[in-house]
This record gives structure tokens, sequence and C-alpha cells, in this order.
């Protein structure tokens, strides 16, 4: 299946990818171009089972894969995309299409770029089923993204999205179901509306700005945003808590930022010198935080003392880690349930709701949610939201407390110890093992395998500078493994001699990109060009259906003074009183995203998988079953 | 009315401290010493208000001065606080009276105030730092004051038997948030101690000995509990600060706790992300070592225990042993200190005057001072900066009133020169007396002519004409 792939530089990916994000305002009104462009190479290529949503997916990614990624790739996944790249000349125009269906003002280029998606998708009319699930779950999803949008905005006309729906129907008779949902969807709000059927290149330049401004959401995640049905449901989310910043909100929109300074509990000052390519995300002063809420301590009498403690510890860095956080929050959750009592005149679902709405805002302001708690958090509101009514306060908190612990049990501690027993399995005698930070899921690996006597050596590789390898360092050599332990720096040198990469991720989302602590990226891409197997833990309730190309669209920002000033080097202070000068600017990024081709397998408590294969995870075990 | 974030205070307000003599007596309880024309115990219960901490609980050592705290409390704070007067036997010490409010403690911590605290630190910065890093014991540290230093250092309002010369030794971990070590002023001896696990635990310690204890701490209410069980202890400042630090690691209170219910109040290993390998304070002794080596403190302590048992099933689950005591450090510019001698008085009322007089309340006038409008000035009288005089005040004819606080209904002559002085109420004090750093307890009355020079005088002594007073305490015998 790979020799398909053509053979193509590594490089690839990194160029695009900063490439993808700079028209950053053009990928506002994303979601309604999908449609448009499927709607139209629908026509234009009449080949159904194509269908051309893996056009939106990660097309730019895929040709750069090469074919040294022999281990787990069953399925083509993205077969069209990949077609339509397939030759390098294909791929700018592509790239220019890309940035059209985001823009979607760009209105006199979208003919080019439906064409050339349609004849991608006239190129492969194969796709396996496994690949088709989540292509034809996409589908449906799409439409309802749209159709929420459309409630937001209803100016748009959203007919187009229609008719996609119908042909892909055809595709697979796994998919009716699923259309048959999405075309009654799409009817309603067709009705919804007025039934305006209108061209693809629906919005016109002069209404931009407005639509920009309902939806500042989607433009967050950039050009992928509409495929992810995440999206839909925290906007409905965003709805309910007024309160909470949402997820994505765009910081550098100074009126957004404005009114969610007004709601703020958190007294937070936004830094000045920001790297411009960065503006979008969240940056304030930091050290200024933490006291001023301390002093607040008595005063938030809203917020649960559990759920400020978390926070606390959220914003002082001493809980960090994405299971350690989504545990702590849930444990915290639970408290908060366990000392509710419905005021009177008020159900419990509404106002339980409610509540952790504001406290989830709360755990935003002290730091942005990780993908893990994002998902425990939806699995908490659906919970409640589907409790039964008639339940009395005492049964409805001990199932919500009970629904909690199983979610901690089911999905973070035996999915880690099932992903222990996987990853072991890939530890010979004799190997030599590299990783990077501390992730946990790792070490618990590295010590069950030392645990049943394997004979392998581990290399930490840490960066500055949080040196968290150091911790796990410490902890693999009291345990008599023996480490080796070096800089990020010296990958490139240390490398040589490894075997195996162990990875942990925040999240994977569902093109394959591993969204990690940063440095993993170039750890994976170094281990990748040295033909060094690259396994990624990663707990299944950590997969996200979000698609993301880049790192810039959705990440976080750390404490610029954390880079700025060398611990133990006093004399190197030529950064002190950075934040003055206004030609210097700082960039602590927390995480990167990996792209799927640097990943040999994902480790996960369902089995070991490639990559491409999150979204058949997303579907069958995961989020959708949760909710349930 | 549950309490505001799980959090209690006890405010210790003293009875008749000995070391306040001859300020203080039967009839002036020490909280009740004007203090700038306030009663000392209002700024400790201002700062709580500040911070939305409105259940209080008093403690008050003996009959007497608890009837009148709490008349005073009664008419100042009606409508205002939630405050319960809570009255021990004298000579108790700190440990005593929390003995005896603890059948009304109820929440996960406690904030334990000393009332002869002057302070704008925010008690919530403390209590939140406690939360934050879920110890069993916080305690509030500030620069020891510059200024006769050593004396207002060492204390400990009600521990008589120690000599005041000597600062307390504070062990601090690198990042400054844990308390490693502690001799308070009275137990310094020539050679301090220190224990080795503590510092091989945190890799490197530094000992500092200009800091001072305020007498703030933030206490879990189970470890809490669980000292006052044990016998002879009697300050919480001598006796169960340095203890709960030496037994740190090998905690008995804590590992008692483990298993009940409270979830955070284990010790858990937690790693510094500092350069050095850095565990903190709160590693375990020996056979712990292992256990919490693994993992990092990985949010609450619960998941570790599953997780450990989980996936570690070769390893049997050892007990966790620690507890972690934390320290908050007020900052350079925050005012801090403690009314526990004669000179801590004067030295805050000078304060008050001058740096720190935003605690007050007042508004100074343009010449910098406080006069209340219903004071009757005589000709030629001035009342010059850093001063406070209280209402109904008769001041006579060419009267000099500098840096001095003046009380209410006083009676002052003529010519009377009154410099870096404290004068309480219903005082007289007739034609040309000179009065220079001294402090005049309520109705006193001082004859023509006399001169006083860093006296304190007690409650309604008679200074007869023309007599001369230098450093000299006077009272009533």
């Amino acid at each position: 299946m790979d020799l398909r792939r053509p053979n193509r530089p590594v490089i690839g990916p990194k160029v695009r990818q900063v490439g993808f994000v700079t028209p950053d305002s053009a990928a506002a009104t994303s979601s309604s171009s999908i449609p448009a462009v499927s709607a139209a190479a629908a026509t234009s290529a009449g080949s159904p089972p194509s269908s051309l949503s893996p056009v939106m997916i990660p097309p730019p990614r895929h040709p750069s894969t090469e074919m040294s990624n022999p281990h787990f790739h069953p399925v083509g996944s993205y077969n069209p995309s990949e077609q339509i790249l397939g030759s390098p000349p294909a791929l700018s125009p592509s790239r220019s299409s890309r940035f059209d269906a985001d823009g979607s003002d760009f209105g006199g280029d979208d003919d080019e770029s439906v064409a050339l998606s349609g004849v991608g998708g006239g190129m492969t009319p194969k796709s396996s089923l496994l690949m088709r699930q989540p292509v034809t779950k996409t589908a449906p999803l799409v439409s309802e993204t749209h159709k929420r949008d459309s409630n937001v905005s209803k100016g748009k006309g959203d007919g187009p999205s229609a008719a996609p729906k119908e042909k892909l129907t055809k595709a697979e008779r796994r998919a009716t179901q699923e259309a048959q949902r999405a075309a009654k969807a799409a009817a309603k709000e067709a009705a919804a509306a007025g039934g305006a059927p209108s061209v693809s290149k629906q919005p016109k330049p002069a209404t931009k700005p407005a639509t920009q401004q309902k939806k500042d959401v989607p433009s967050g995640s950039g050009p992928l945003q509409p495929l992810a049905p995440s999206g839909s449901i925290e906007k409905k989310q965003g709805k309910k808590e007024v309160a909470a910043p949402h997820p994505r909100m765009q910081f550098d929109d100074m009126t957004k930022v404005g009114k969610l300074k007004k709601r703020a509990v958190v007294n937070q000052s936004e830094a000045r010198n920001r790297v411009e390519l960065f503006r979008h995300l969240p940056q304030y002063e930091h050290g200024t935080q933490l006291p001023d809420l301390e002093l607040k301590f008595f005063q938030l009498d809203l917020i649960h003392p559990s759920v400020y403690q978390v926070g606390l510890q959220f914003l002082s860095d001493k809980i960090s880690g994405g299971n350690a956080r989504c545990i702590a929050m849930l444990l915290a959750f639970k408290e908060v349930i366990q000392d509710y009592t419905t005021p009177p005149e008020k159900t419990l679902t509404r106002d339980l709701g409610a509540k952790v709405g504001s406290c989830v805002s709360f755990l935003i302001e002290c730091r942005p949610l990780s993908v893990s708690m994002g998902n425990a958090i939806r699995f908490l509101k659906n919970r409640i939201s589907s409790l039964p009514h008639n339940l009395s306060d005492k049964e409805a908190k001990s199932r919500l407390q009970s629904d909690i612990d199983r979610f901690i049990n089911e999905k973070i501690i035996i999915a880690s110890k099932a992903i222990v027993e996987h990853g072991v399995s890939k530890i010979r005698d004799g190997d030599v093992l590299l990783t990077y930070g501390s992730p946990s899921v790792v070490e618990s690996i590295f010590a069950y395998a030392h645990g049943i006597k394997k004979n392998f050596r581990v290399v930490v590789v840490d960066s500055r500078p949080k040196h968290e390898g150091q911790g796990l360092l410490r902890r693999l050599v009291e345990r008599g493994i023996h480490c080796t332990y070096t800089h990020l720096n010296a990958v490139s040198y240390v490398m040589h001699e490894v075997t195996r990469v162990f990875l942990g991720a925040s999240s994977v989302l569902s093109n394959g990109t591993v969204y990690s602590r940063v440095g993993t990226a170039c750890v994976a891409m170094v281990a990748h060009a040295f033909r060094v197997p690259v396994l990624v833990c990663c707990e299944a309730y950590k997969f996200h259906e979000r698609v993301q190309l880049d790192s810039i669209c959705s990440n976080e920002l750390g404490d610029p003074d954390a880079i700025s000033k060398v611990s133990g080097r006093k004399n190197l202070n030529y950064l002190d009183g950075w934040a003055q000068n206004e030609n210097i600017q700082l960039l602590n990024l927390k995480y990167d995203a990996t792209p799927s081709d640097y990943v040999s397998v994902l480790v996960t408590e369902q089995g070991m998988l490639p990559p491409t294969s999150v979204p058949v995870i997303i579907r069958e075990y995961g989020i959708e079953r949760l909710w349930t | 009315m549950d309490p505001p974030m799980d959090f209690q205070v006890v405010v210790l307000a003293g009875g008749t401290s000995d070391k306040l003599s001859p300020l203080v007596s039967k009839e002036l309880p020490k909280a009740l010493l004007p203090v700038a024309n306030k009663p000392l115990l209002s700024y400790a219960l201002e700062l709580l208000e500040a911070t939305n901490l409105k259940n209080i609980i008093v403690v008050v050592e003996g009959d007497e001065a608890a009837t009148q705290v709490e008349s005073w409390l009664s008419v100042a704070y009606m409508d205002r606080l939630n405050v319960e007067v809570v009255k021990t036997p004298g000579d108790v010490g700190t440990v005593g009276a929390i003995r005896a409010v603890a059948p009304f403690l109820i929440s996960t911590d406690i904030l334990i105030v000393s009332g002869d605290l002057v302070s704008d630190i925010s008690p919530g910065a403390i209590a939140a730092t406690h939360r934050r890093h879920g110890a069993a014991v916080t305690a509030l540290f500030c620069p020891a004051p510059v200024s006769g230093g050593a004396d207002s250092s060492t204390s400990g309002g009600k521990d008589k038997a120690k000599k005041p010369s000597r600062c307390n030794i504070v062990g601090l971990d690198p990042t400054r948030q844990f308390l490693l070590h502690v001799v308070s002023g009275a137990k310094v001896e020539k050679d301090i101690h220190i224990q080795k696990r503590i510092v091989r635990a945190v890799g490197q310690m530094e000992i500092r000995s200009d800091f001072m204890d305020a007498h703030v701490y933030a206490f879990k209410r189970t470890v809490l509990l669980d000292v006052l069980e044990k016998e002879n202890l009697y300050s919480i400042k001598q006796d169960v600060l340095p203890y709960l630090v030496r037994t740190q690691l090998r905690s008995e209170i804590s590992a008692k706790k483990e298993n009940s219910a409270d979830e955070s109040s284990n010790g858990a290993t937690k790693e510094l992300p500092s350069e050095d390998v850095n565990i903190n304070s709160a590693v375990p002794s020996n056979q712990n070592l292992r256990w919490l080596s693994q993992h990092r403190e990985i949010a609450p302590s619960s998941y570790q225990e599953i997780h450990i048992s989980d996936c570690d099933m070769n390893k049997s689950r050892p007990s966790k042993k620690t507890h972690k005591c934390c320290i908050y450090l007020s900052g350079k510019t925050q005012y801090c200190a403690r009314l526990n001698s004669v000179q801590a008085f004067g030295d805050i009322n000078r304060d008050m005057l001058g740096e720190a007089s935003r605690i007050t309340g007042y508004t100074f006038s343009a010449q910098n001072n406080v006069v209340h409008p219903t004071v009757v000035q005589g000709a030629k009288t001035t009342a010059g900066g850093q001063c406070i005089i209280a209402e109904g005040t008769i001041l006579g004819d060419k009267c000099s009133v500098k840096r001095s606080v003046i009380g209410r209904h006083c009676r002052i002559g003529s010519n009377v020169k009154i410099v870096n002085s404290i004068v309480m109420n219903h005082i007289t004090i007739e034609d040309n007396c000179t009065i220079q750093g001294s402090v005049i307890s309520s109705n006193v009355q001082i004859q023509e002519r006399a001169s006083l020079k860093d006296c304190q005088v007690g409650a309604g002594y008679v200074i007869t004409a023309g007599s001369e007073y230098k450093s000299e305490p006077l009272t009533k015998s």
C-alpha cells in the first residue's frame, strides 16, 4: 500500500505548515466553503465514493509520507488527497486551492480549486471500508456544524451542503443511515435558512466581517475546523455558559478580549510584546496572576474550594501533564457535585451544568484546557444533561460521581495499563529506547518492562525550560534502569544508537497528527530520518476529532520568562528587561504538532494502530460511545 | 453557614501579657490596647474582614479580659462580623487556646491569626498557598524589622520563659516555598542541628535568620487536632511548628490520616521543576522513597494509589508518611509586625503614623496628621506632622505635639511638649510638662513641670509636680 505513495523529501510538511497558516484571517468562514467545494466536486467529478471531505483533511501532509514508513499503514486512509498531491506540480495549486477554500471570498479562484479536488476525487475510485467510515462520518458532521453555523448567521445559503450528502449515501451501505440523518438535518436547516440554495461562492466579501465576528469560533482552528464536530459541540456549550472563554478564542480580537476581561476572575494583564504569528493565543503577564488570585482567595464565593485549589495548581504548574490535570479536575468536580444542592425552583440537570460550566471557565482562566480535559468535560456535561429528571438529588449526585470514577478508572487508569502491556511487547532485549520529556505512560512502560526483566537501555531527551526529563531520569535510575540523559540539541547524535522511540502525547487528532509537548515533533522527525520506529503512547480519551495541520492555530503560550532566564547562569542576563524592549519578542510554545507521517504506530488501549486509524477509534470506541 | 473556602479563622487575642506591662493591665487587656487610637485587635479583625472572612472565633485568656473584649466587639463589630468569643483560663499557651476551640473547628483548614498582628498581608494569600500545596501547615514569615528586630522577632506573646535576644532560624528550600527547618528564638543554641534526611531530600537548604514568624498559620484541621492530642505542647510557634517541620518526612500525624477520607491531606511527593534534581521537602524516608519516586505529584493522591497498585503489581504499596510544611514569605513592601513588647508597641505606633499609615484607615490631612474636628487647640499650639489627636481632647496654649498619638478626652495644659510619645485616653497633663518617647496609659495624671523621657506609665498613675523620670516603667503599686 505504501508503494502507491510517491517518494518525497521529508522537508515537505514543515514548509507547508508555515505556509498554511499565514492567511489567518482568511480562514474565518471556512465552514461554509466546504459544502461549496464538495458540491462542486461532486458535480464535476461525479465520483461519490471519494467524497471530497478528505480534501479538507490533511492534503498537504500525506504526499510527504515517505515509503520508509512501512510499519502500520493497512489502508491508505486519505487516498484521494494523496492522489491529488501525488505529483509534484499538483502540490502548489492545491495549496492555493486550500487558501481559497478557507477564505472562500477569493471568489474567482474557487473554480480552480474545485476542479483540482474533483480530479483528485475521480482518480481514486476505490476506498476501503475502513477508510470510508471516517469519511462518511465526517460528511454528516459537516452538515451539522454547518447547520449550527447557519443558525448563528442565517444569511448563508446552505442548500449545497445537502447535495453532496445525497451523493454520499450511495457510496456505502454503511453510511446510508448517517446520510439520511444528515439529509434530514440539511432539510431542516434549509427550511430554517429560508431554503436559499445559492452558488458555491456564497459569502460575499461584503458580508464577511459580520460572519467573521459571529463565528470567531471556527476561525480559531483554521481551515479544518468545520470537519470537527467537536467544534460544534463546544460551541453549543459555549452558548450555554456565557462565562467561559471559548477554548479557541481569538485573542487578537480586542473587543472579545475586553469582554472576556470583564468577566474574568483571574486578573490578567496581556503581555505586550507577543510574537506576531501567535497573537491569537492568550498570553498574559506571568507572575502577576498567581499572587492576584491568591489575594482573592476568600472573595470568590462562587467557586468551590477544590476547584480553586486545582486552578491554583494549574496556574503554578504544580500539576502538569494531560492525565494528571484531567484527573485533578475530575476529582475536583466530584467534590463540587458532592457539595451541590439544587437551589429551589431549579432543576439539577440545568443548574449543575451551569455550575460545572463556571468551574470550567475558571480553570480555563488559570490555564487553557488540554484536549483530555475537554473530552472529560464533554463527558461529564453529557452525563449531567442525560440524567433522568425523576432522579432525586442524592441519586443523581451519586450517579454522576460514579460516572466520574468510571471515567477515571476506565479511560485513564485501565487504559494506561493496557497501553503498558501493548507497549512492552515492542521492547526487545538489547533495545535502546528513547523518550522525550516525561510522559507518564512511557514511564510506566519502561518500569514494567524492567520489572519483567527485559534488558534495555533508555535515552532520556530533555529540553529547557521545564526539564521534565530529569524527574523521569531520576525515577528510572532509581529503578536500576540504565539511562542516558541528553538535551534535545543532541538528539540527532544520540539517535544513531536508538532502536525505538517512545513518545507521549497530549492529544492525537483525527488526521493522525500528534499534539504533544513542544519538541516532540523534532524528536519524531529525527527518528524518522534515522529510520527508527516512533511509538506514540496515548490513551484513547485524548483523541480528538479536530484536524490540525500545524501547531500555530491552536497552541498554548508559556511564560516567556522561563526561556529568557537561564537557571544557574546568572551572568547570562542579556534578556533581562526584555519586556521593555519592543524589538524583542519571546516565544515559549508549549505544544507542537507531529505529522502522522513521522509516527510509526500509536499505542492505545485499543491496540497498536497506525495514526491514520484515529478516526476509526474515535468513531468506534471513542467519543460517541462514551457520551451515551 | 459554610465557612468560605472551607477555612475557619481563629484569632488568638491573648489576655494580659506580662511582657507589655505596665501598659496592659486587668482593666485593659492586650487586645484592646490602643494602637493609633484603635484597639489592637481591630487591626487583625479588619484585615480579616477585608479578605471577606466574616466568621471569626476569638480566643481570649482570662475571664475579665474576655468580658471586656466581648463587650467591645459587640459594639464595634456588631453588624459587620460574626465574632464568637471563647475564653480560656490564663496561661495555657497558644496550644491551650486552640484546644479550647477545637470543638468548634469543622472546616478542612484552619487559619490561626495572632491577635497582636498589625499587617496588610492578605490572609487569603496564605490560605491560597496552603491550599495550593496541600500542606499540613503554612506559616507566614516576614522580613524581621530592622529597628529593634531582635527584640520583636523573638516573642510569643504568652511565652515568658525566653530570652528576648535571638532571631528565628529558618531553613528554606531553593524555591522558598517549603519550610525545612525552624528554630524559634529562645531555643536557638550554639549549633544548629539539621536533619540530614531533609537536606538530602531537597538538595540544598537556605538558612535564614532574618525572617520572623508572624504568627499566622494555616493548618490542616486534621493535622492540628492530631497534634493537639500530644502532651507537653505549649506554644504553636515554639512547639507545634517545629514539631511538624521536624517530622515532615516521618510523619506520624499524617500517617494516621492517610486512611481517612481526606484525600489531599497526605503529603504526596512532589517535584520541583528546578535545575537540580530536586525533591522537595516532602520526600519520604527510605522505605518510602521507592514508592514516591515512581510518581511525581500527579494530581491527587488517590490516583497515585490506584495507579501504583495497578501498574506495579509486583510491589506492595508502602504507606506514605510525609506531610508538607510550607512558608509564605511576605514581600518587602508589605507591612507586618507583632505587638509583643513595649518596644514593639512604640515602633508600631510610629509606623502607623509614618510608613504604614495606610493600615490605620485614617486620612491624613495636608499637614500629614489626623486631628479630630472636636479637638480644641489653644493659641499658638501646633500639631506637627505624623500626629493623631482623637476626639474631645483639649490642648492649652503654646503646646507642641510632634510624631505622637493622643487619645480621647485628654486635657493638656499650656506649654506642654509631647514628642514621639503615645498618650492614651482620659489623661490630664498639666502645664509646662515635657514628654518624650514615652507611653502614657489611660487615666494618668501628670502634674505641673513633670518631665518624662522614655518612660512607660501604667494606668491611673499620678506623676507628681516637678518630677523627672528617665527610662523607667512607672506603675501604680
